[in-house]
């Protein structure tokens, strides 16, 4: 390969930084919409298995539409065409009042597109325990409300908990899309730094490093997660 | 003496029979070419009216068009009549790697020549010369650098244009608000949702921008150059045997003038009604890069 390699672009300023402040982001990106993920998507694949015909209609609705559309013209349609939607101040609010518009959108994107494969999973869970125990609780006098609260989500979300994990990892790896909209996340900066130096795959394998670690620190977690919360006899590591 | 003789006469014709043969193989992309039957173009896909995809789906432009004779100067030089051509489509982002790493022989797009770039790759003669501009709305008072202290200004990633806007702004003291766009298509779009008060790249692609967007008599380009920014075809380094024979066309276009036609094909008007003459700049650059043979 006709290539002049300098790893030691990588600890030289401001190129340091800038992978540093690229990976800040990533997490950040990451973090906010999993909290947006997971509460809205947690939300929507109860209502998807609820009795009333509306709500599961909506629910199913939101899954199909999100999960359906690519992230990344998701993206797109977010930063540019649904500011033009809007009347023309809070269209403009949109696009330039709102505190870090790039930021702000790409993690309200990244988060109900991924809300929709939350929801998905926890639907999944729910119905996975059965018919039963969902009667059995009703029979006993608990409002619809207390079935969910005491008896089916708190083994539903034991039964999911590795499905969760690897859209958690996802995440991290779809905030790299928000790139397309102007978030200087660890690619976009990867990115930068090739096209100031022209060290493309010193940065590249960088931020395949950076992407390594953090996806590693998660699956460590969850595991974690996993073992503390597990019932000895239940579905979940019943095989241990 | 005699066997003296007969020995230099024997290396002689020995060279001179095996003349054409090692020219070629002393250059690693021209011997790869010949094995491949193949030389791989890398073009670009919005980089009007230089690379760009046409109506027919395929590239053209200015830059594709200077491409032409250079590989029809390494046809003849390989004696490929067939010498097939394999468009590989680039972006500002997968250039230089793609070149450094051997899939494209030659990049036609619209890429500017600078020493930091040269550590990677090698270019062909200067064939067009511009600089960093501003692209704003008619009436939004924009017509310096200086007038965006406190205006949003889009900036394509990566670009020598956002590198040059940075460094006067900061040398000038002006606060902007950046927003970073992927290429050029995002950062017209910008301004003309009013996410951006103003595009800034290279003067001739926001002609050519304002040229194919909805209403052109919206927008202006102003201000001075902010940078200079001489385009060259790119080739891979370390090839001086290929990268001679790229000089030695685009001399032989110059000297005869041809390069001027393929320009007021191109640009005056050219097809995107871009109207811009040869500058007196560039003529000069078309007559001193004429090297004589």
């Amino acid at each position: 390969m006709n290539y002049n390699w300098d790893w030691g672009v990588l600890v030289r300023e401001p190129y340091l930084e800038w992978l540093t402040s690229g990976f800040t982001w990533t997490i950040v990106v990451s973090l906010t919409a999993w909290v947006l993920a997971f509460s809205l998507g947690s939300v929507i694949g109860i209502m998807r298995t609820t009795n009333s015909n509306l709500l599961r209609r909506i629910a199913t609705c939101y899954v199909e539409l999100f999960r359906n559309i690519p992230l990344l013209v998701q993206m797109f349609l977010w930063y540019f065409v649904f500011p033009e939607l809007l009347p023309q101040d809070a269209g403009m609010w949109v696009k330039r009042g709102m505190p870090m518009p790039e930021f702000t959108t790409a993690a309200i994107c990244l988060g109900l597109y991924t809300a929709s494969r939350v929801a998905e999973q926890v639907r999944a869970g729910i119905n996975s325990i059965g018919q039963g125990q969902r009667n059995a609780g009703l029979a006993m006098g608990l409002t619809p409300a207390q079935v969910y609260r005491y008896v089916l989500l708190p083994v539903a979300y034991r039964i999911i908990v590795p499905p969760l994990t690897s859209e958690f990892l996802t995440i991290f790896k779809n905030s790299s899309v928000a790139l397309t909209i102007g978030v200087l996340e660890t690619t976009a900066q990867a990115r930068q730094i090739e096209e100031y130096t022209f060290q493309g795959f010193e940065a590249f394998t960088a931020a395949t490093v950076l992407y390594i670690i953090v996806t590693s620190i998660v699956m460590l977690l969850m595991r974690f997660v996993e073992g503390r919360v597990s019932i000895p006899g239940m579905i979940s590591l019943g095989a241990k | 003496m005699f066997k003296q003789l007969c020995v230099a006469a024997a290396a002689t014709v020995f060279l001179l029979g095996n003349a054409a043969p090692s020219m070629a193989a002393d250059s690693p992309v021209l011997t790869r070419i010949k094995e491949r039957g193949t030389v791989n173009m890398g073009h670009r896909e919005s980089s009007v009216p230089f690379s760009y995809i046409g109506s027919d789906g395929k590239p053209q432009g200015y830059s594709i068009d200077l491409c032409m004779k250079f590989i029809d100067a390494i046809k003849a030089e390989t004696g490929l009549a067939d010498l097939k051509i394999n468009y590989v489509p680039v972006t500002s982002q997968t250039r230089i790697a793609l070149m450094a790493n051997g899939t494209i022989d030659l990049e036609c797009g619209s890429t500017t020549n600078n020493l930091t770039r040269q550590k990677q790759v090698d270019y062909l003669p200067v064939t067009f010369i511009t600089g960093t501009k501003i692209a704003s709305k008619k009436g939004s008072g924009i017509t310096e650098i200086e007038d965006l202290d406190g205006k949003v200004v889009a900036l394509s990633l990566g670009t020598t244009n956002e590198k040059a806007i940075k460094r006067v702004a900061a040398e000038k003291g002006i606060k902007l608000k950046t927003v970073m766009v992927k290429d050029h298509p995002q950062g017209w779009l910008s301004v003309e949702t009013g996410r951006a008060d103003a595009y800034a790249s290279d003067h001739v692609l926001l002609y050519g921008l304002i040229s194919k967007s909805k209403d052109p008599s919206q927008f202006q380009v102003t201000g001075r150059f902010l940078s200079y920014d001489p385009y060259g075809i790119m080739v891979p380094r370390n090839d001086s045997t290929y990268r001679r024979l790229g000089i030695l066309t685009l001399a032989d276009l110059m000297r005869s003038g041809e390069a001027h036609k393929i320009y007021d094909k191109w640009f005056n008007p050219g097809p995107t009604g871009i109207n811009m003459p040869l500058s007196d700049t560039l003529k000069k650059a078309f007559e001193i890069q004429a090297l004589p043979h």
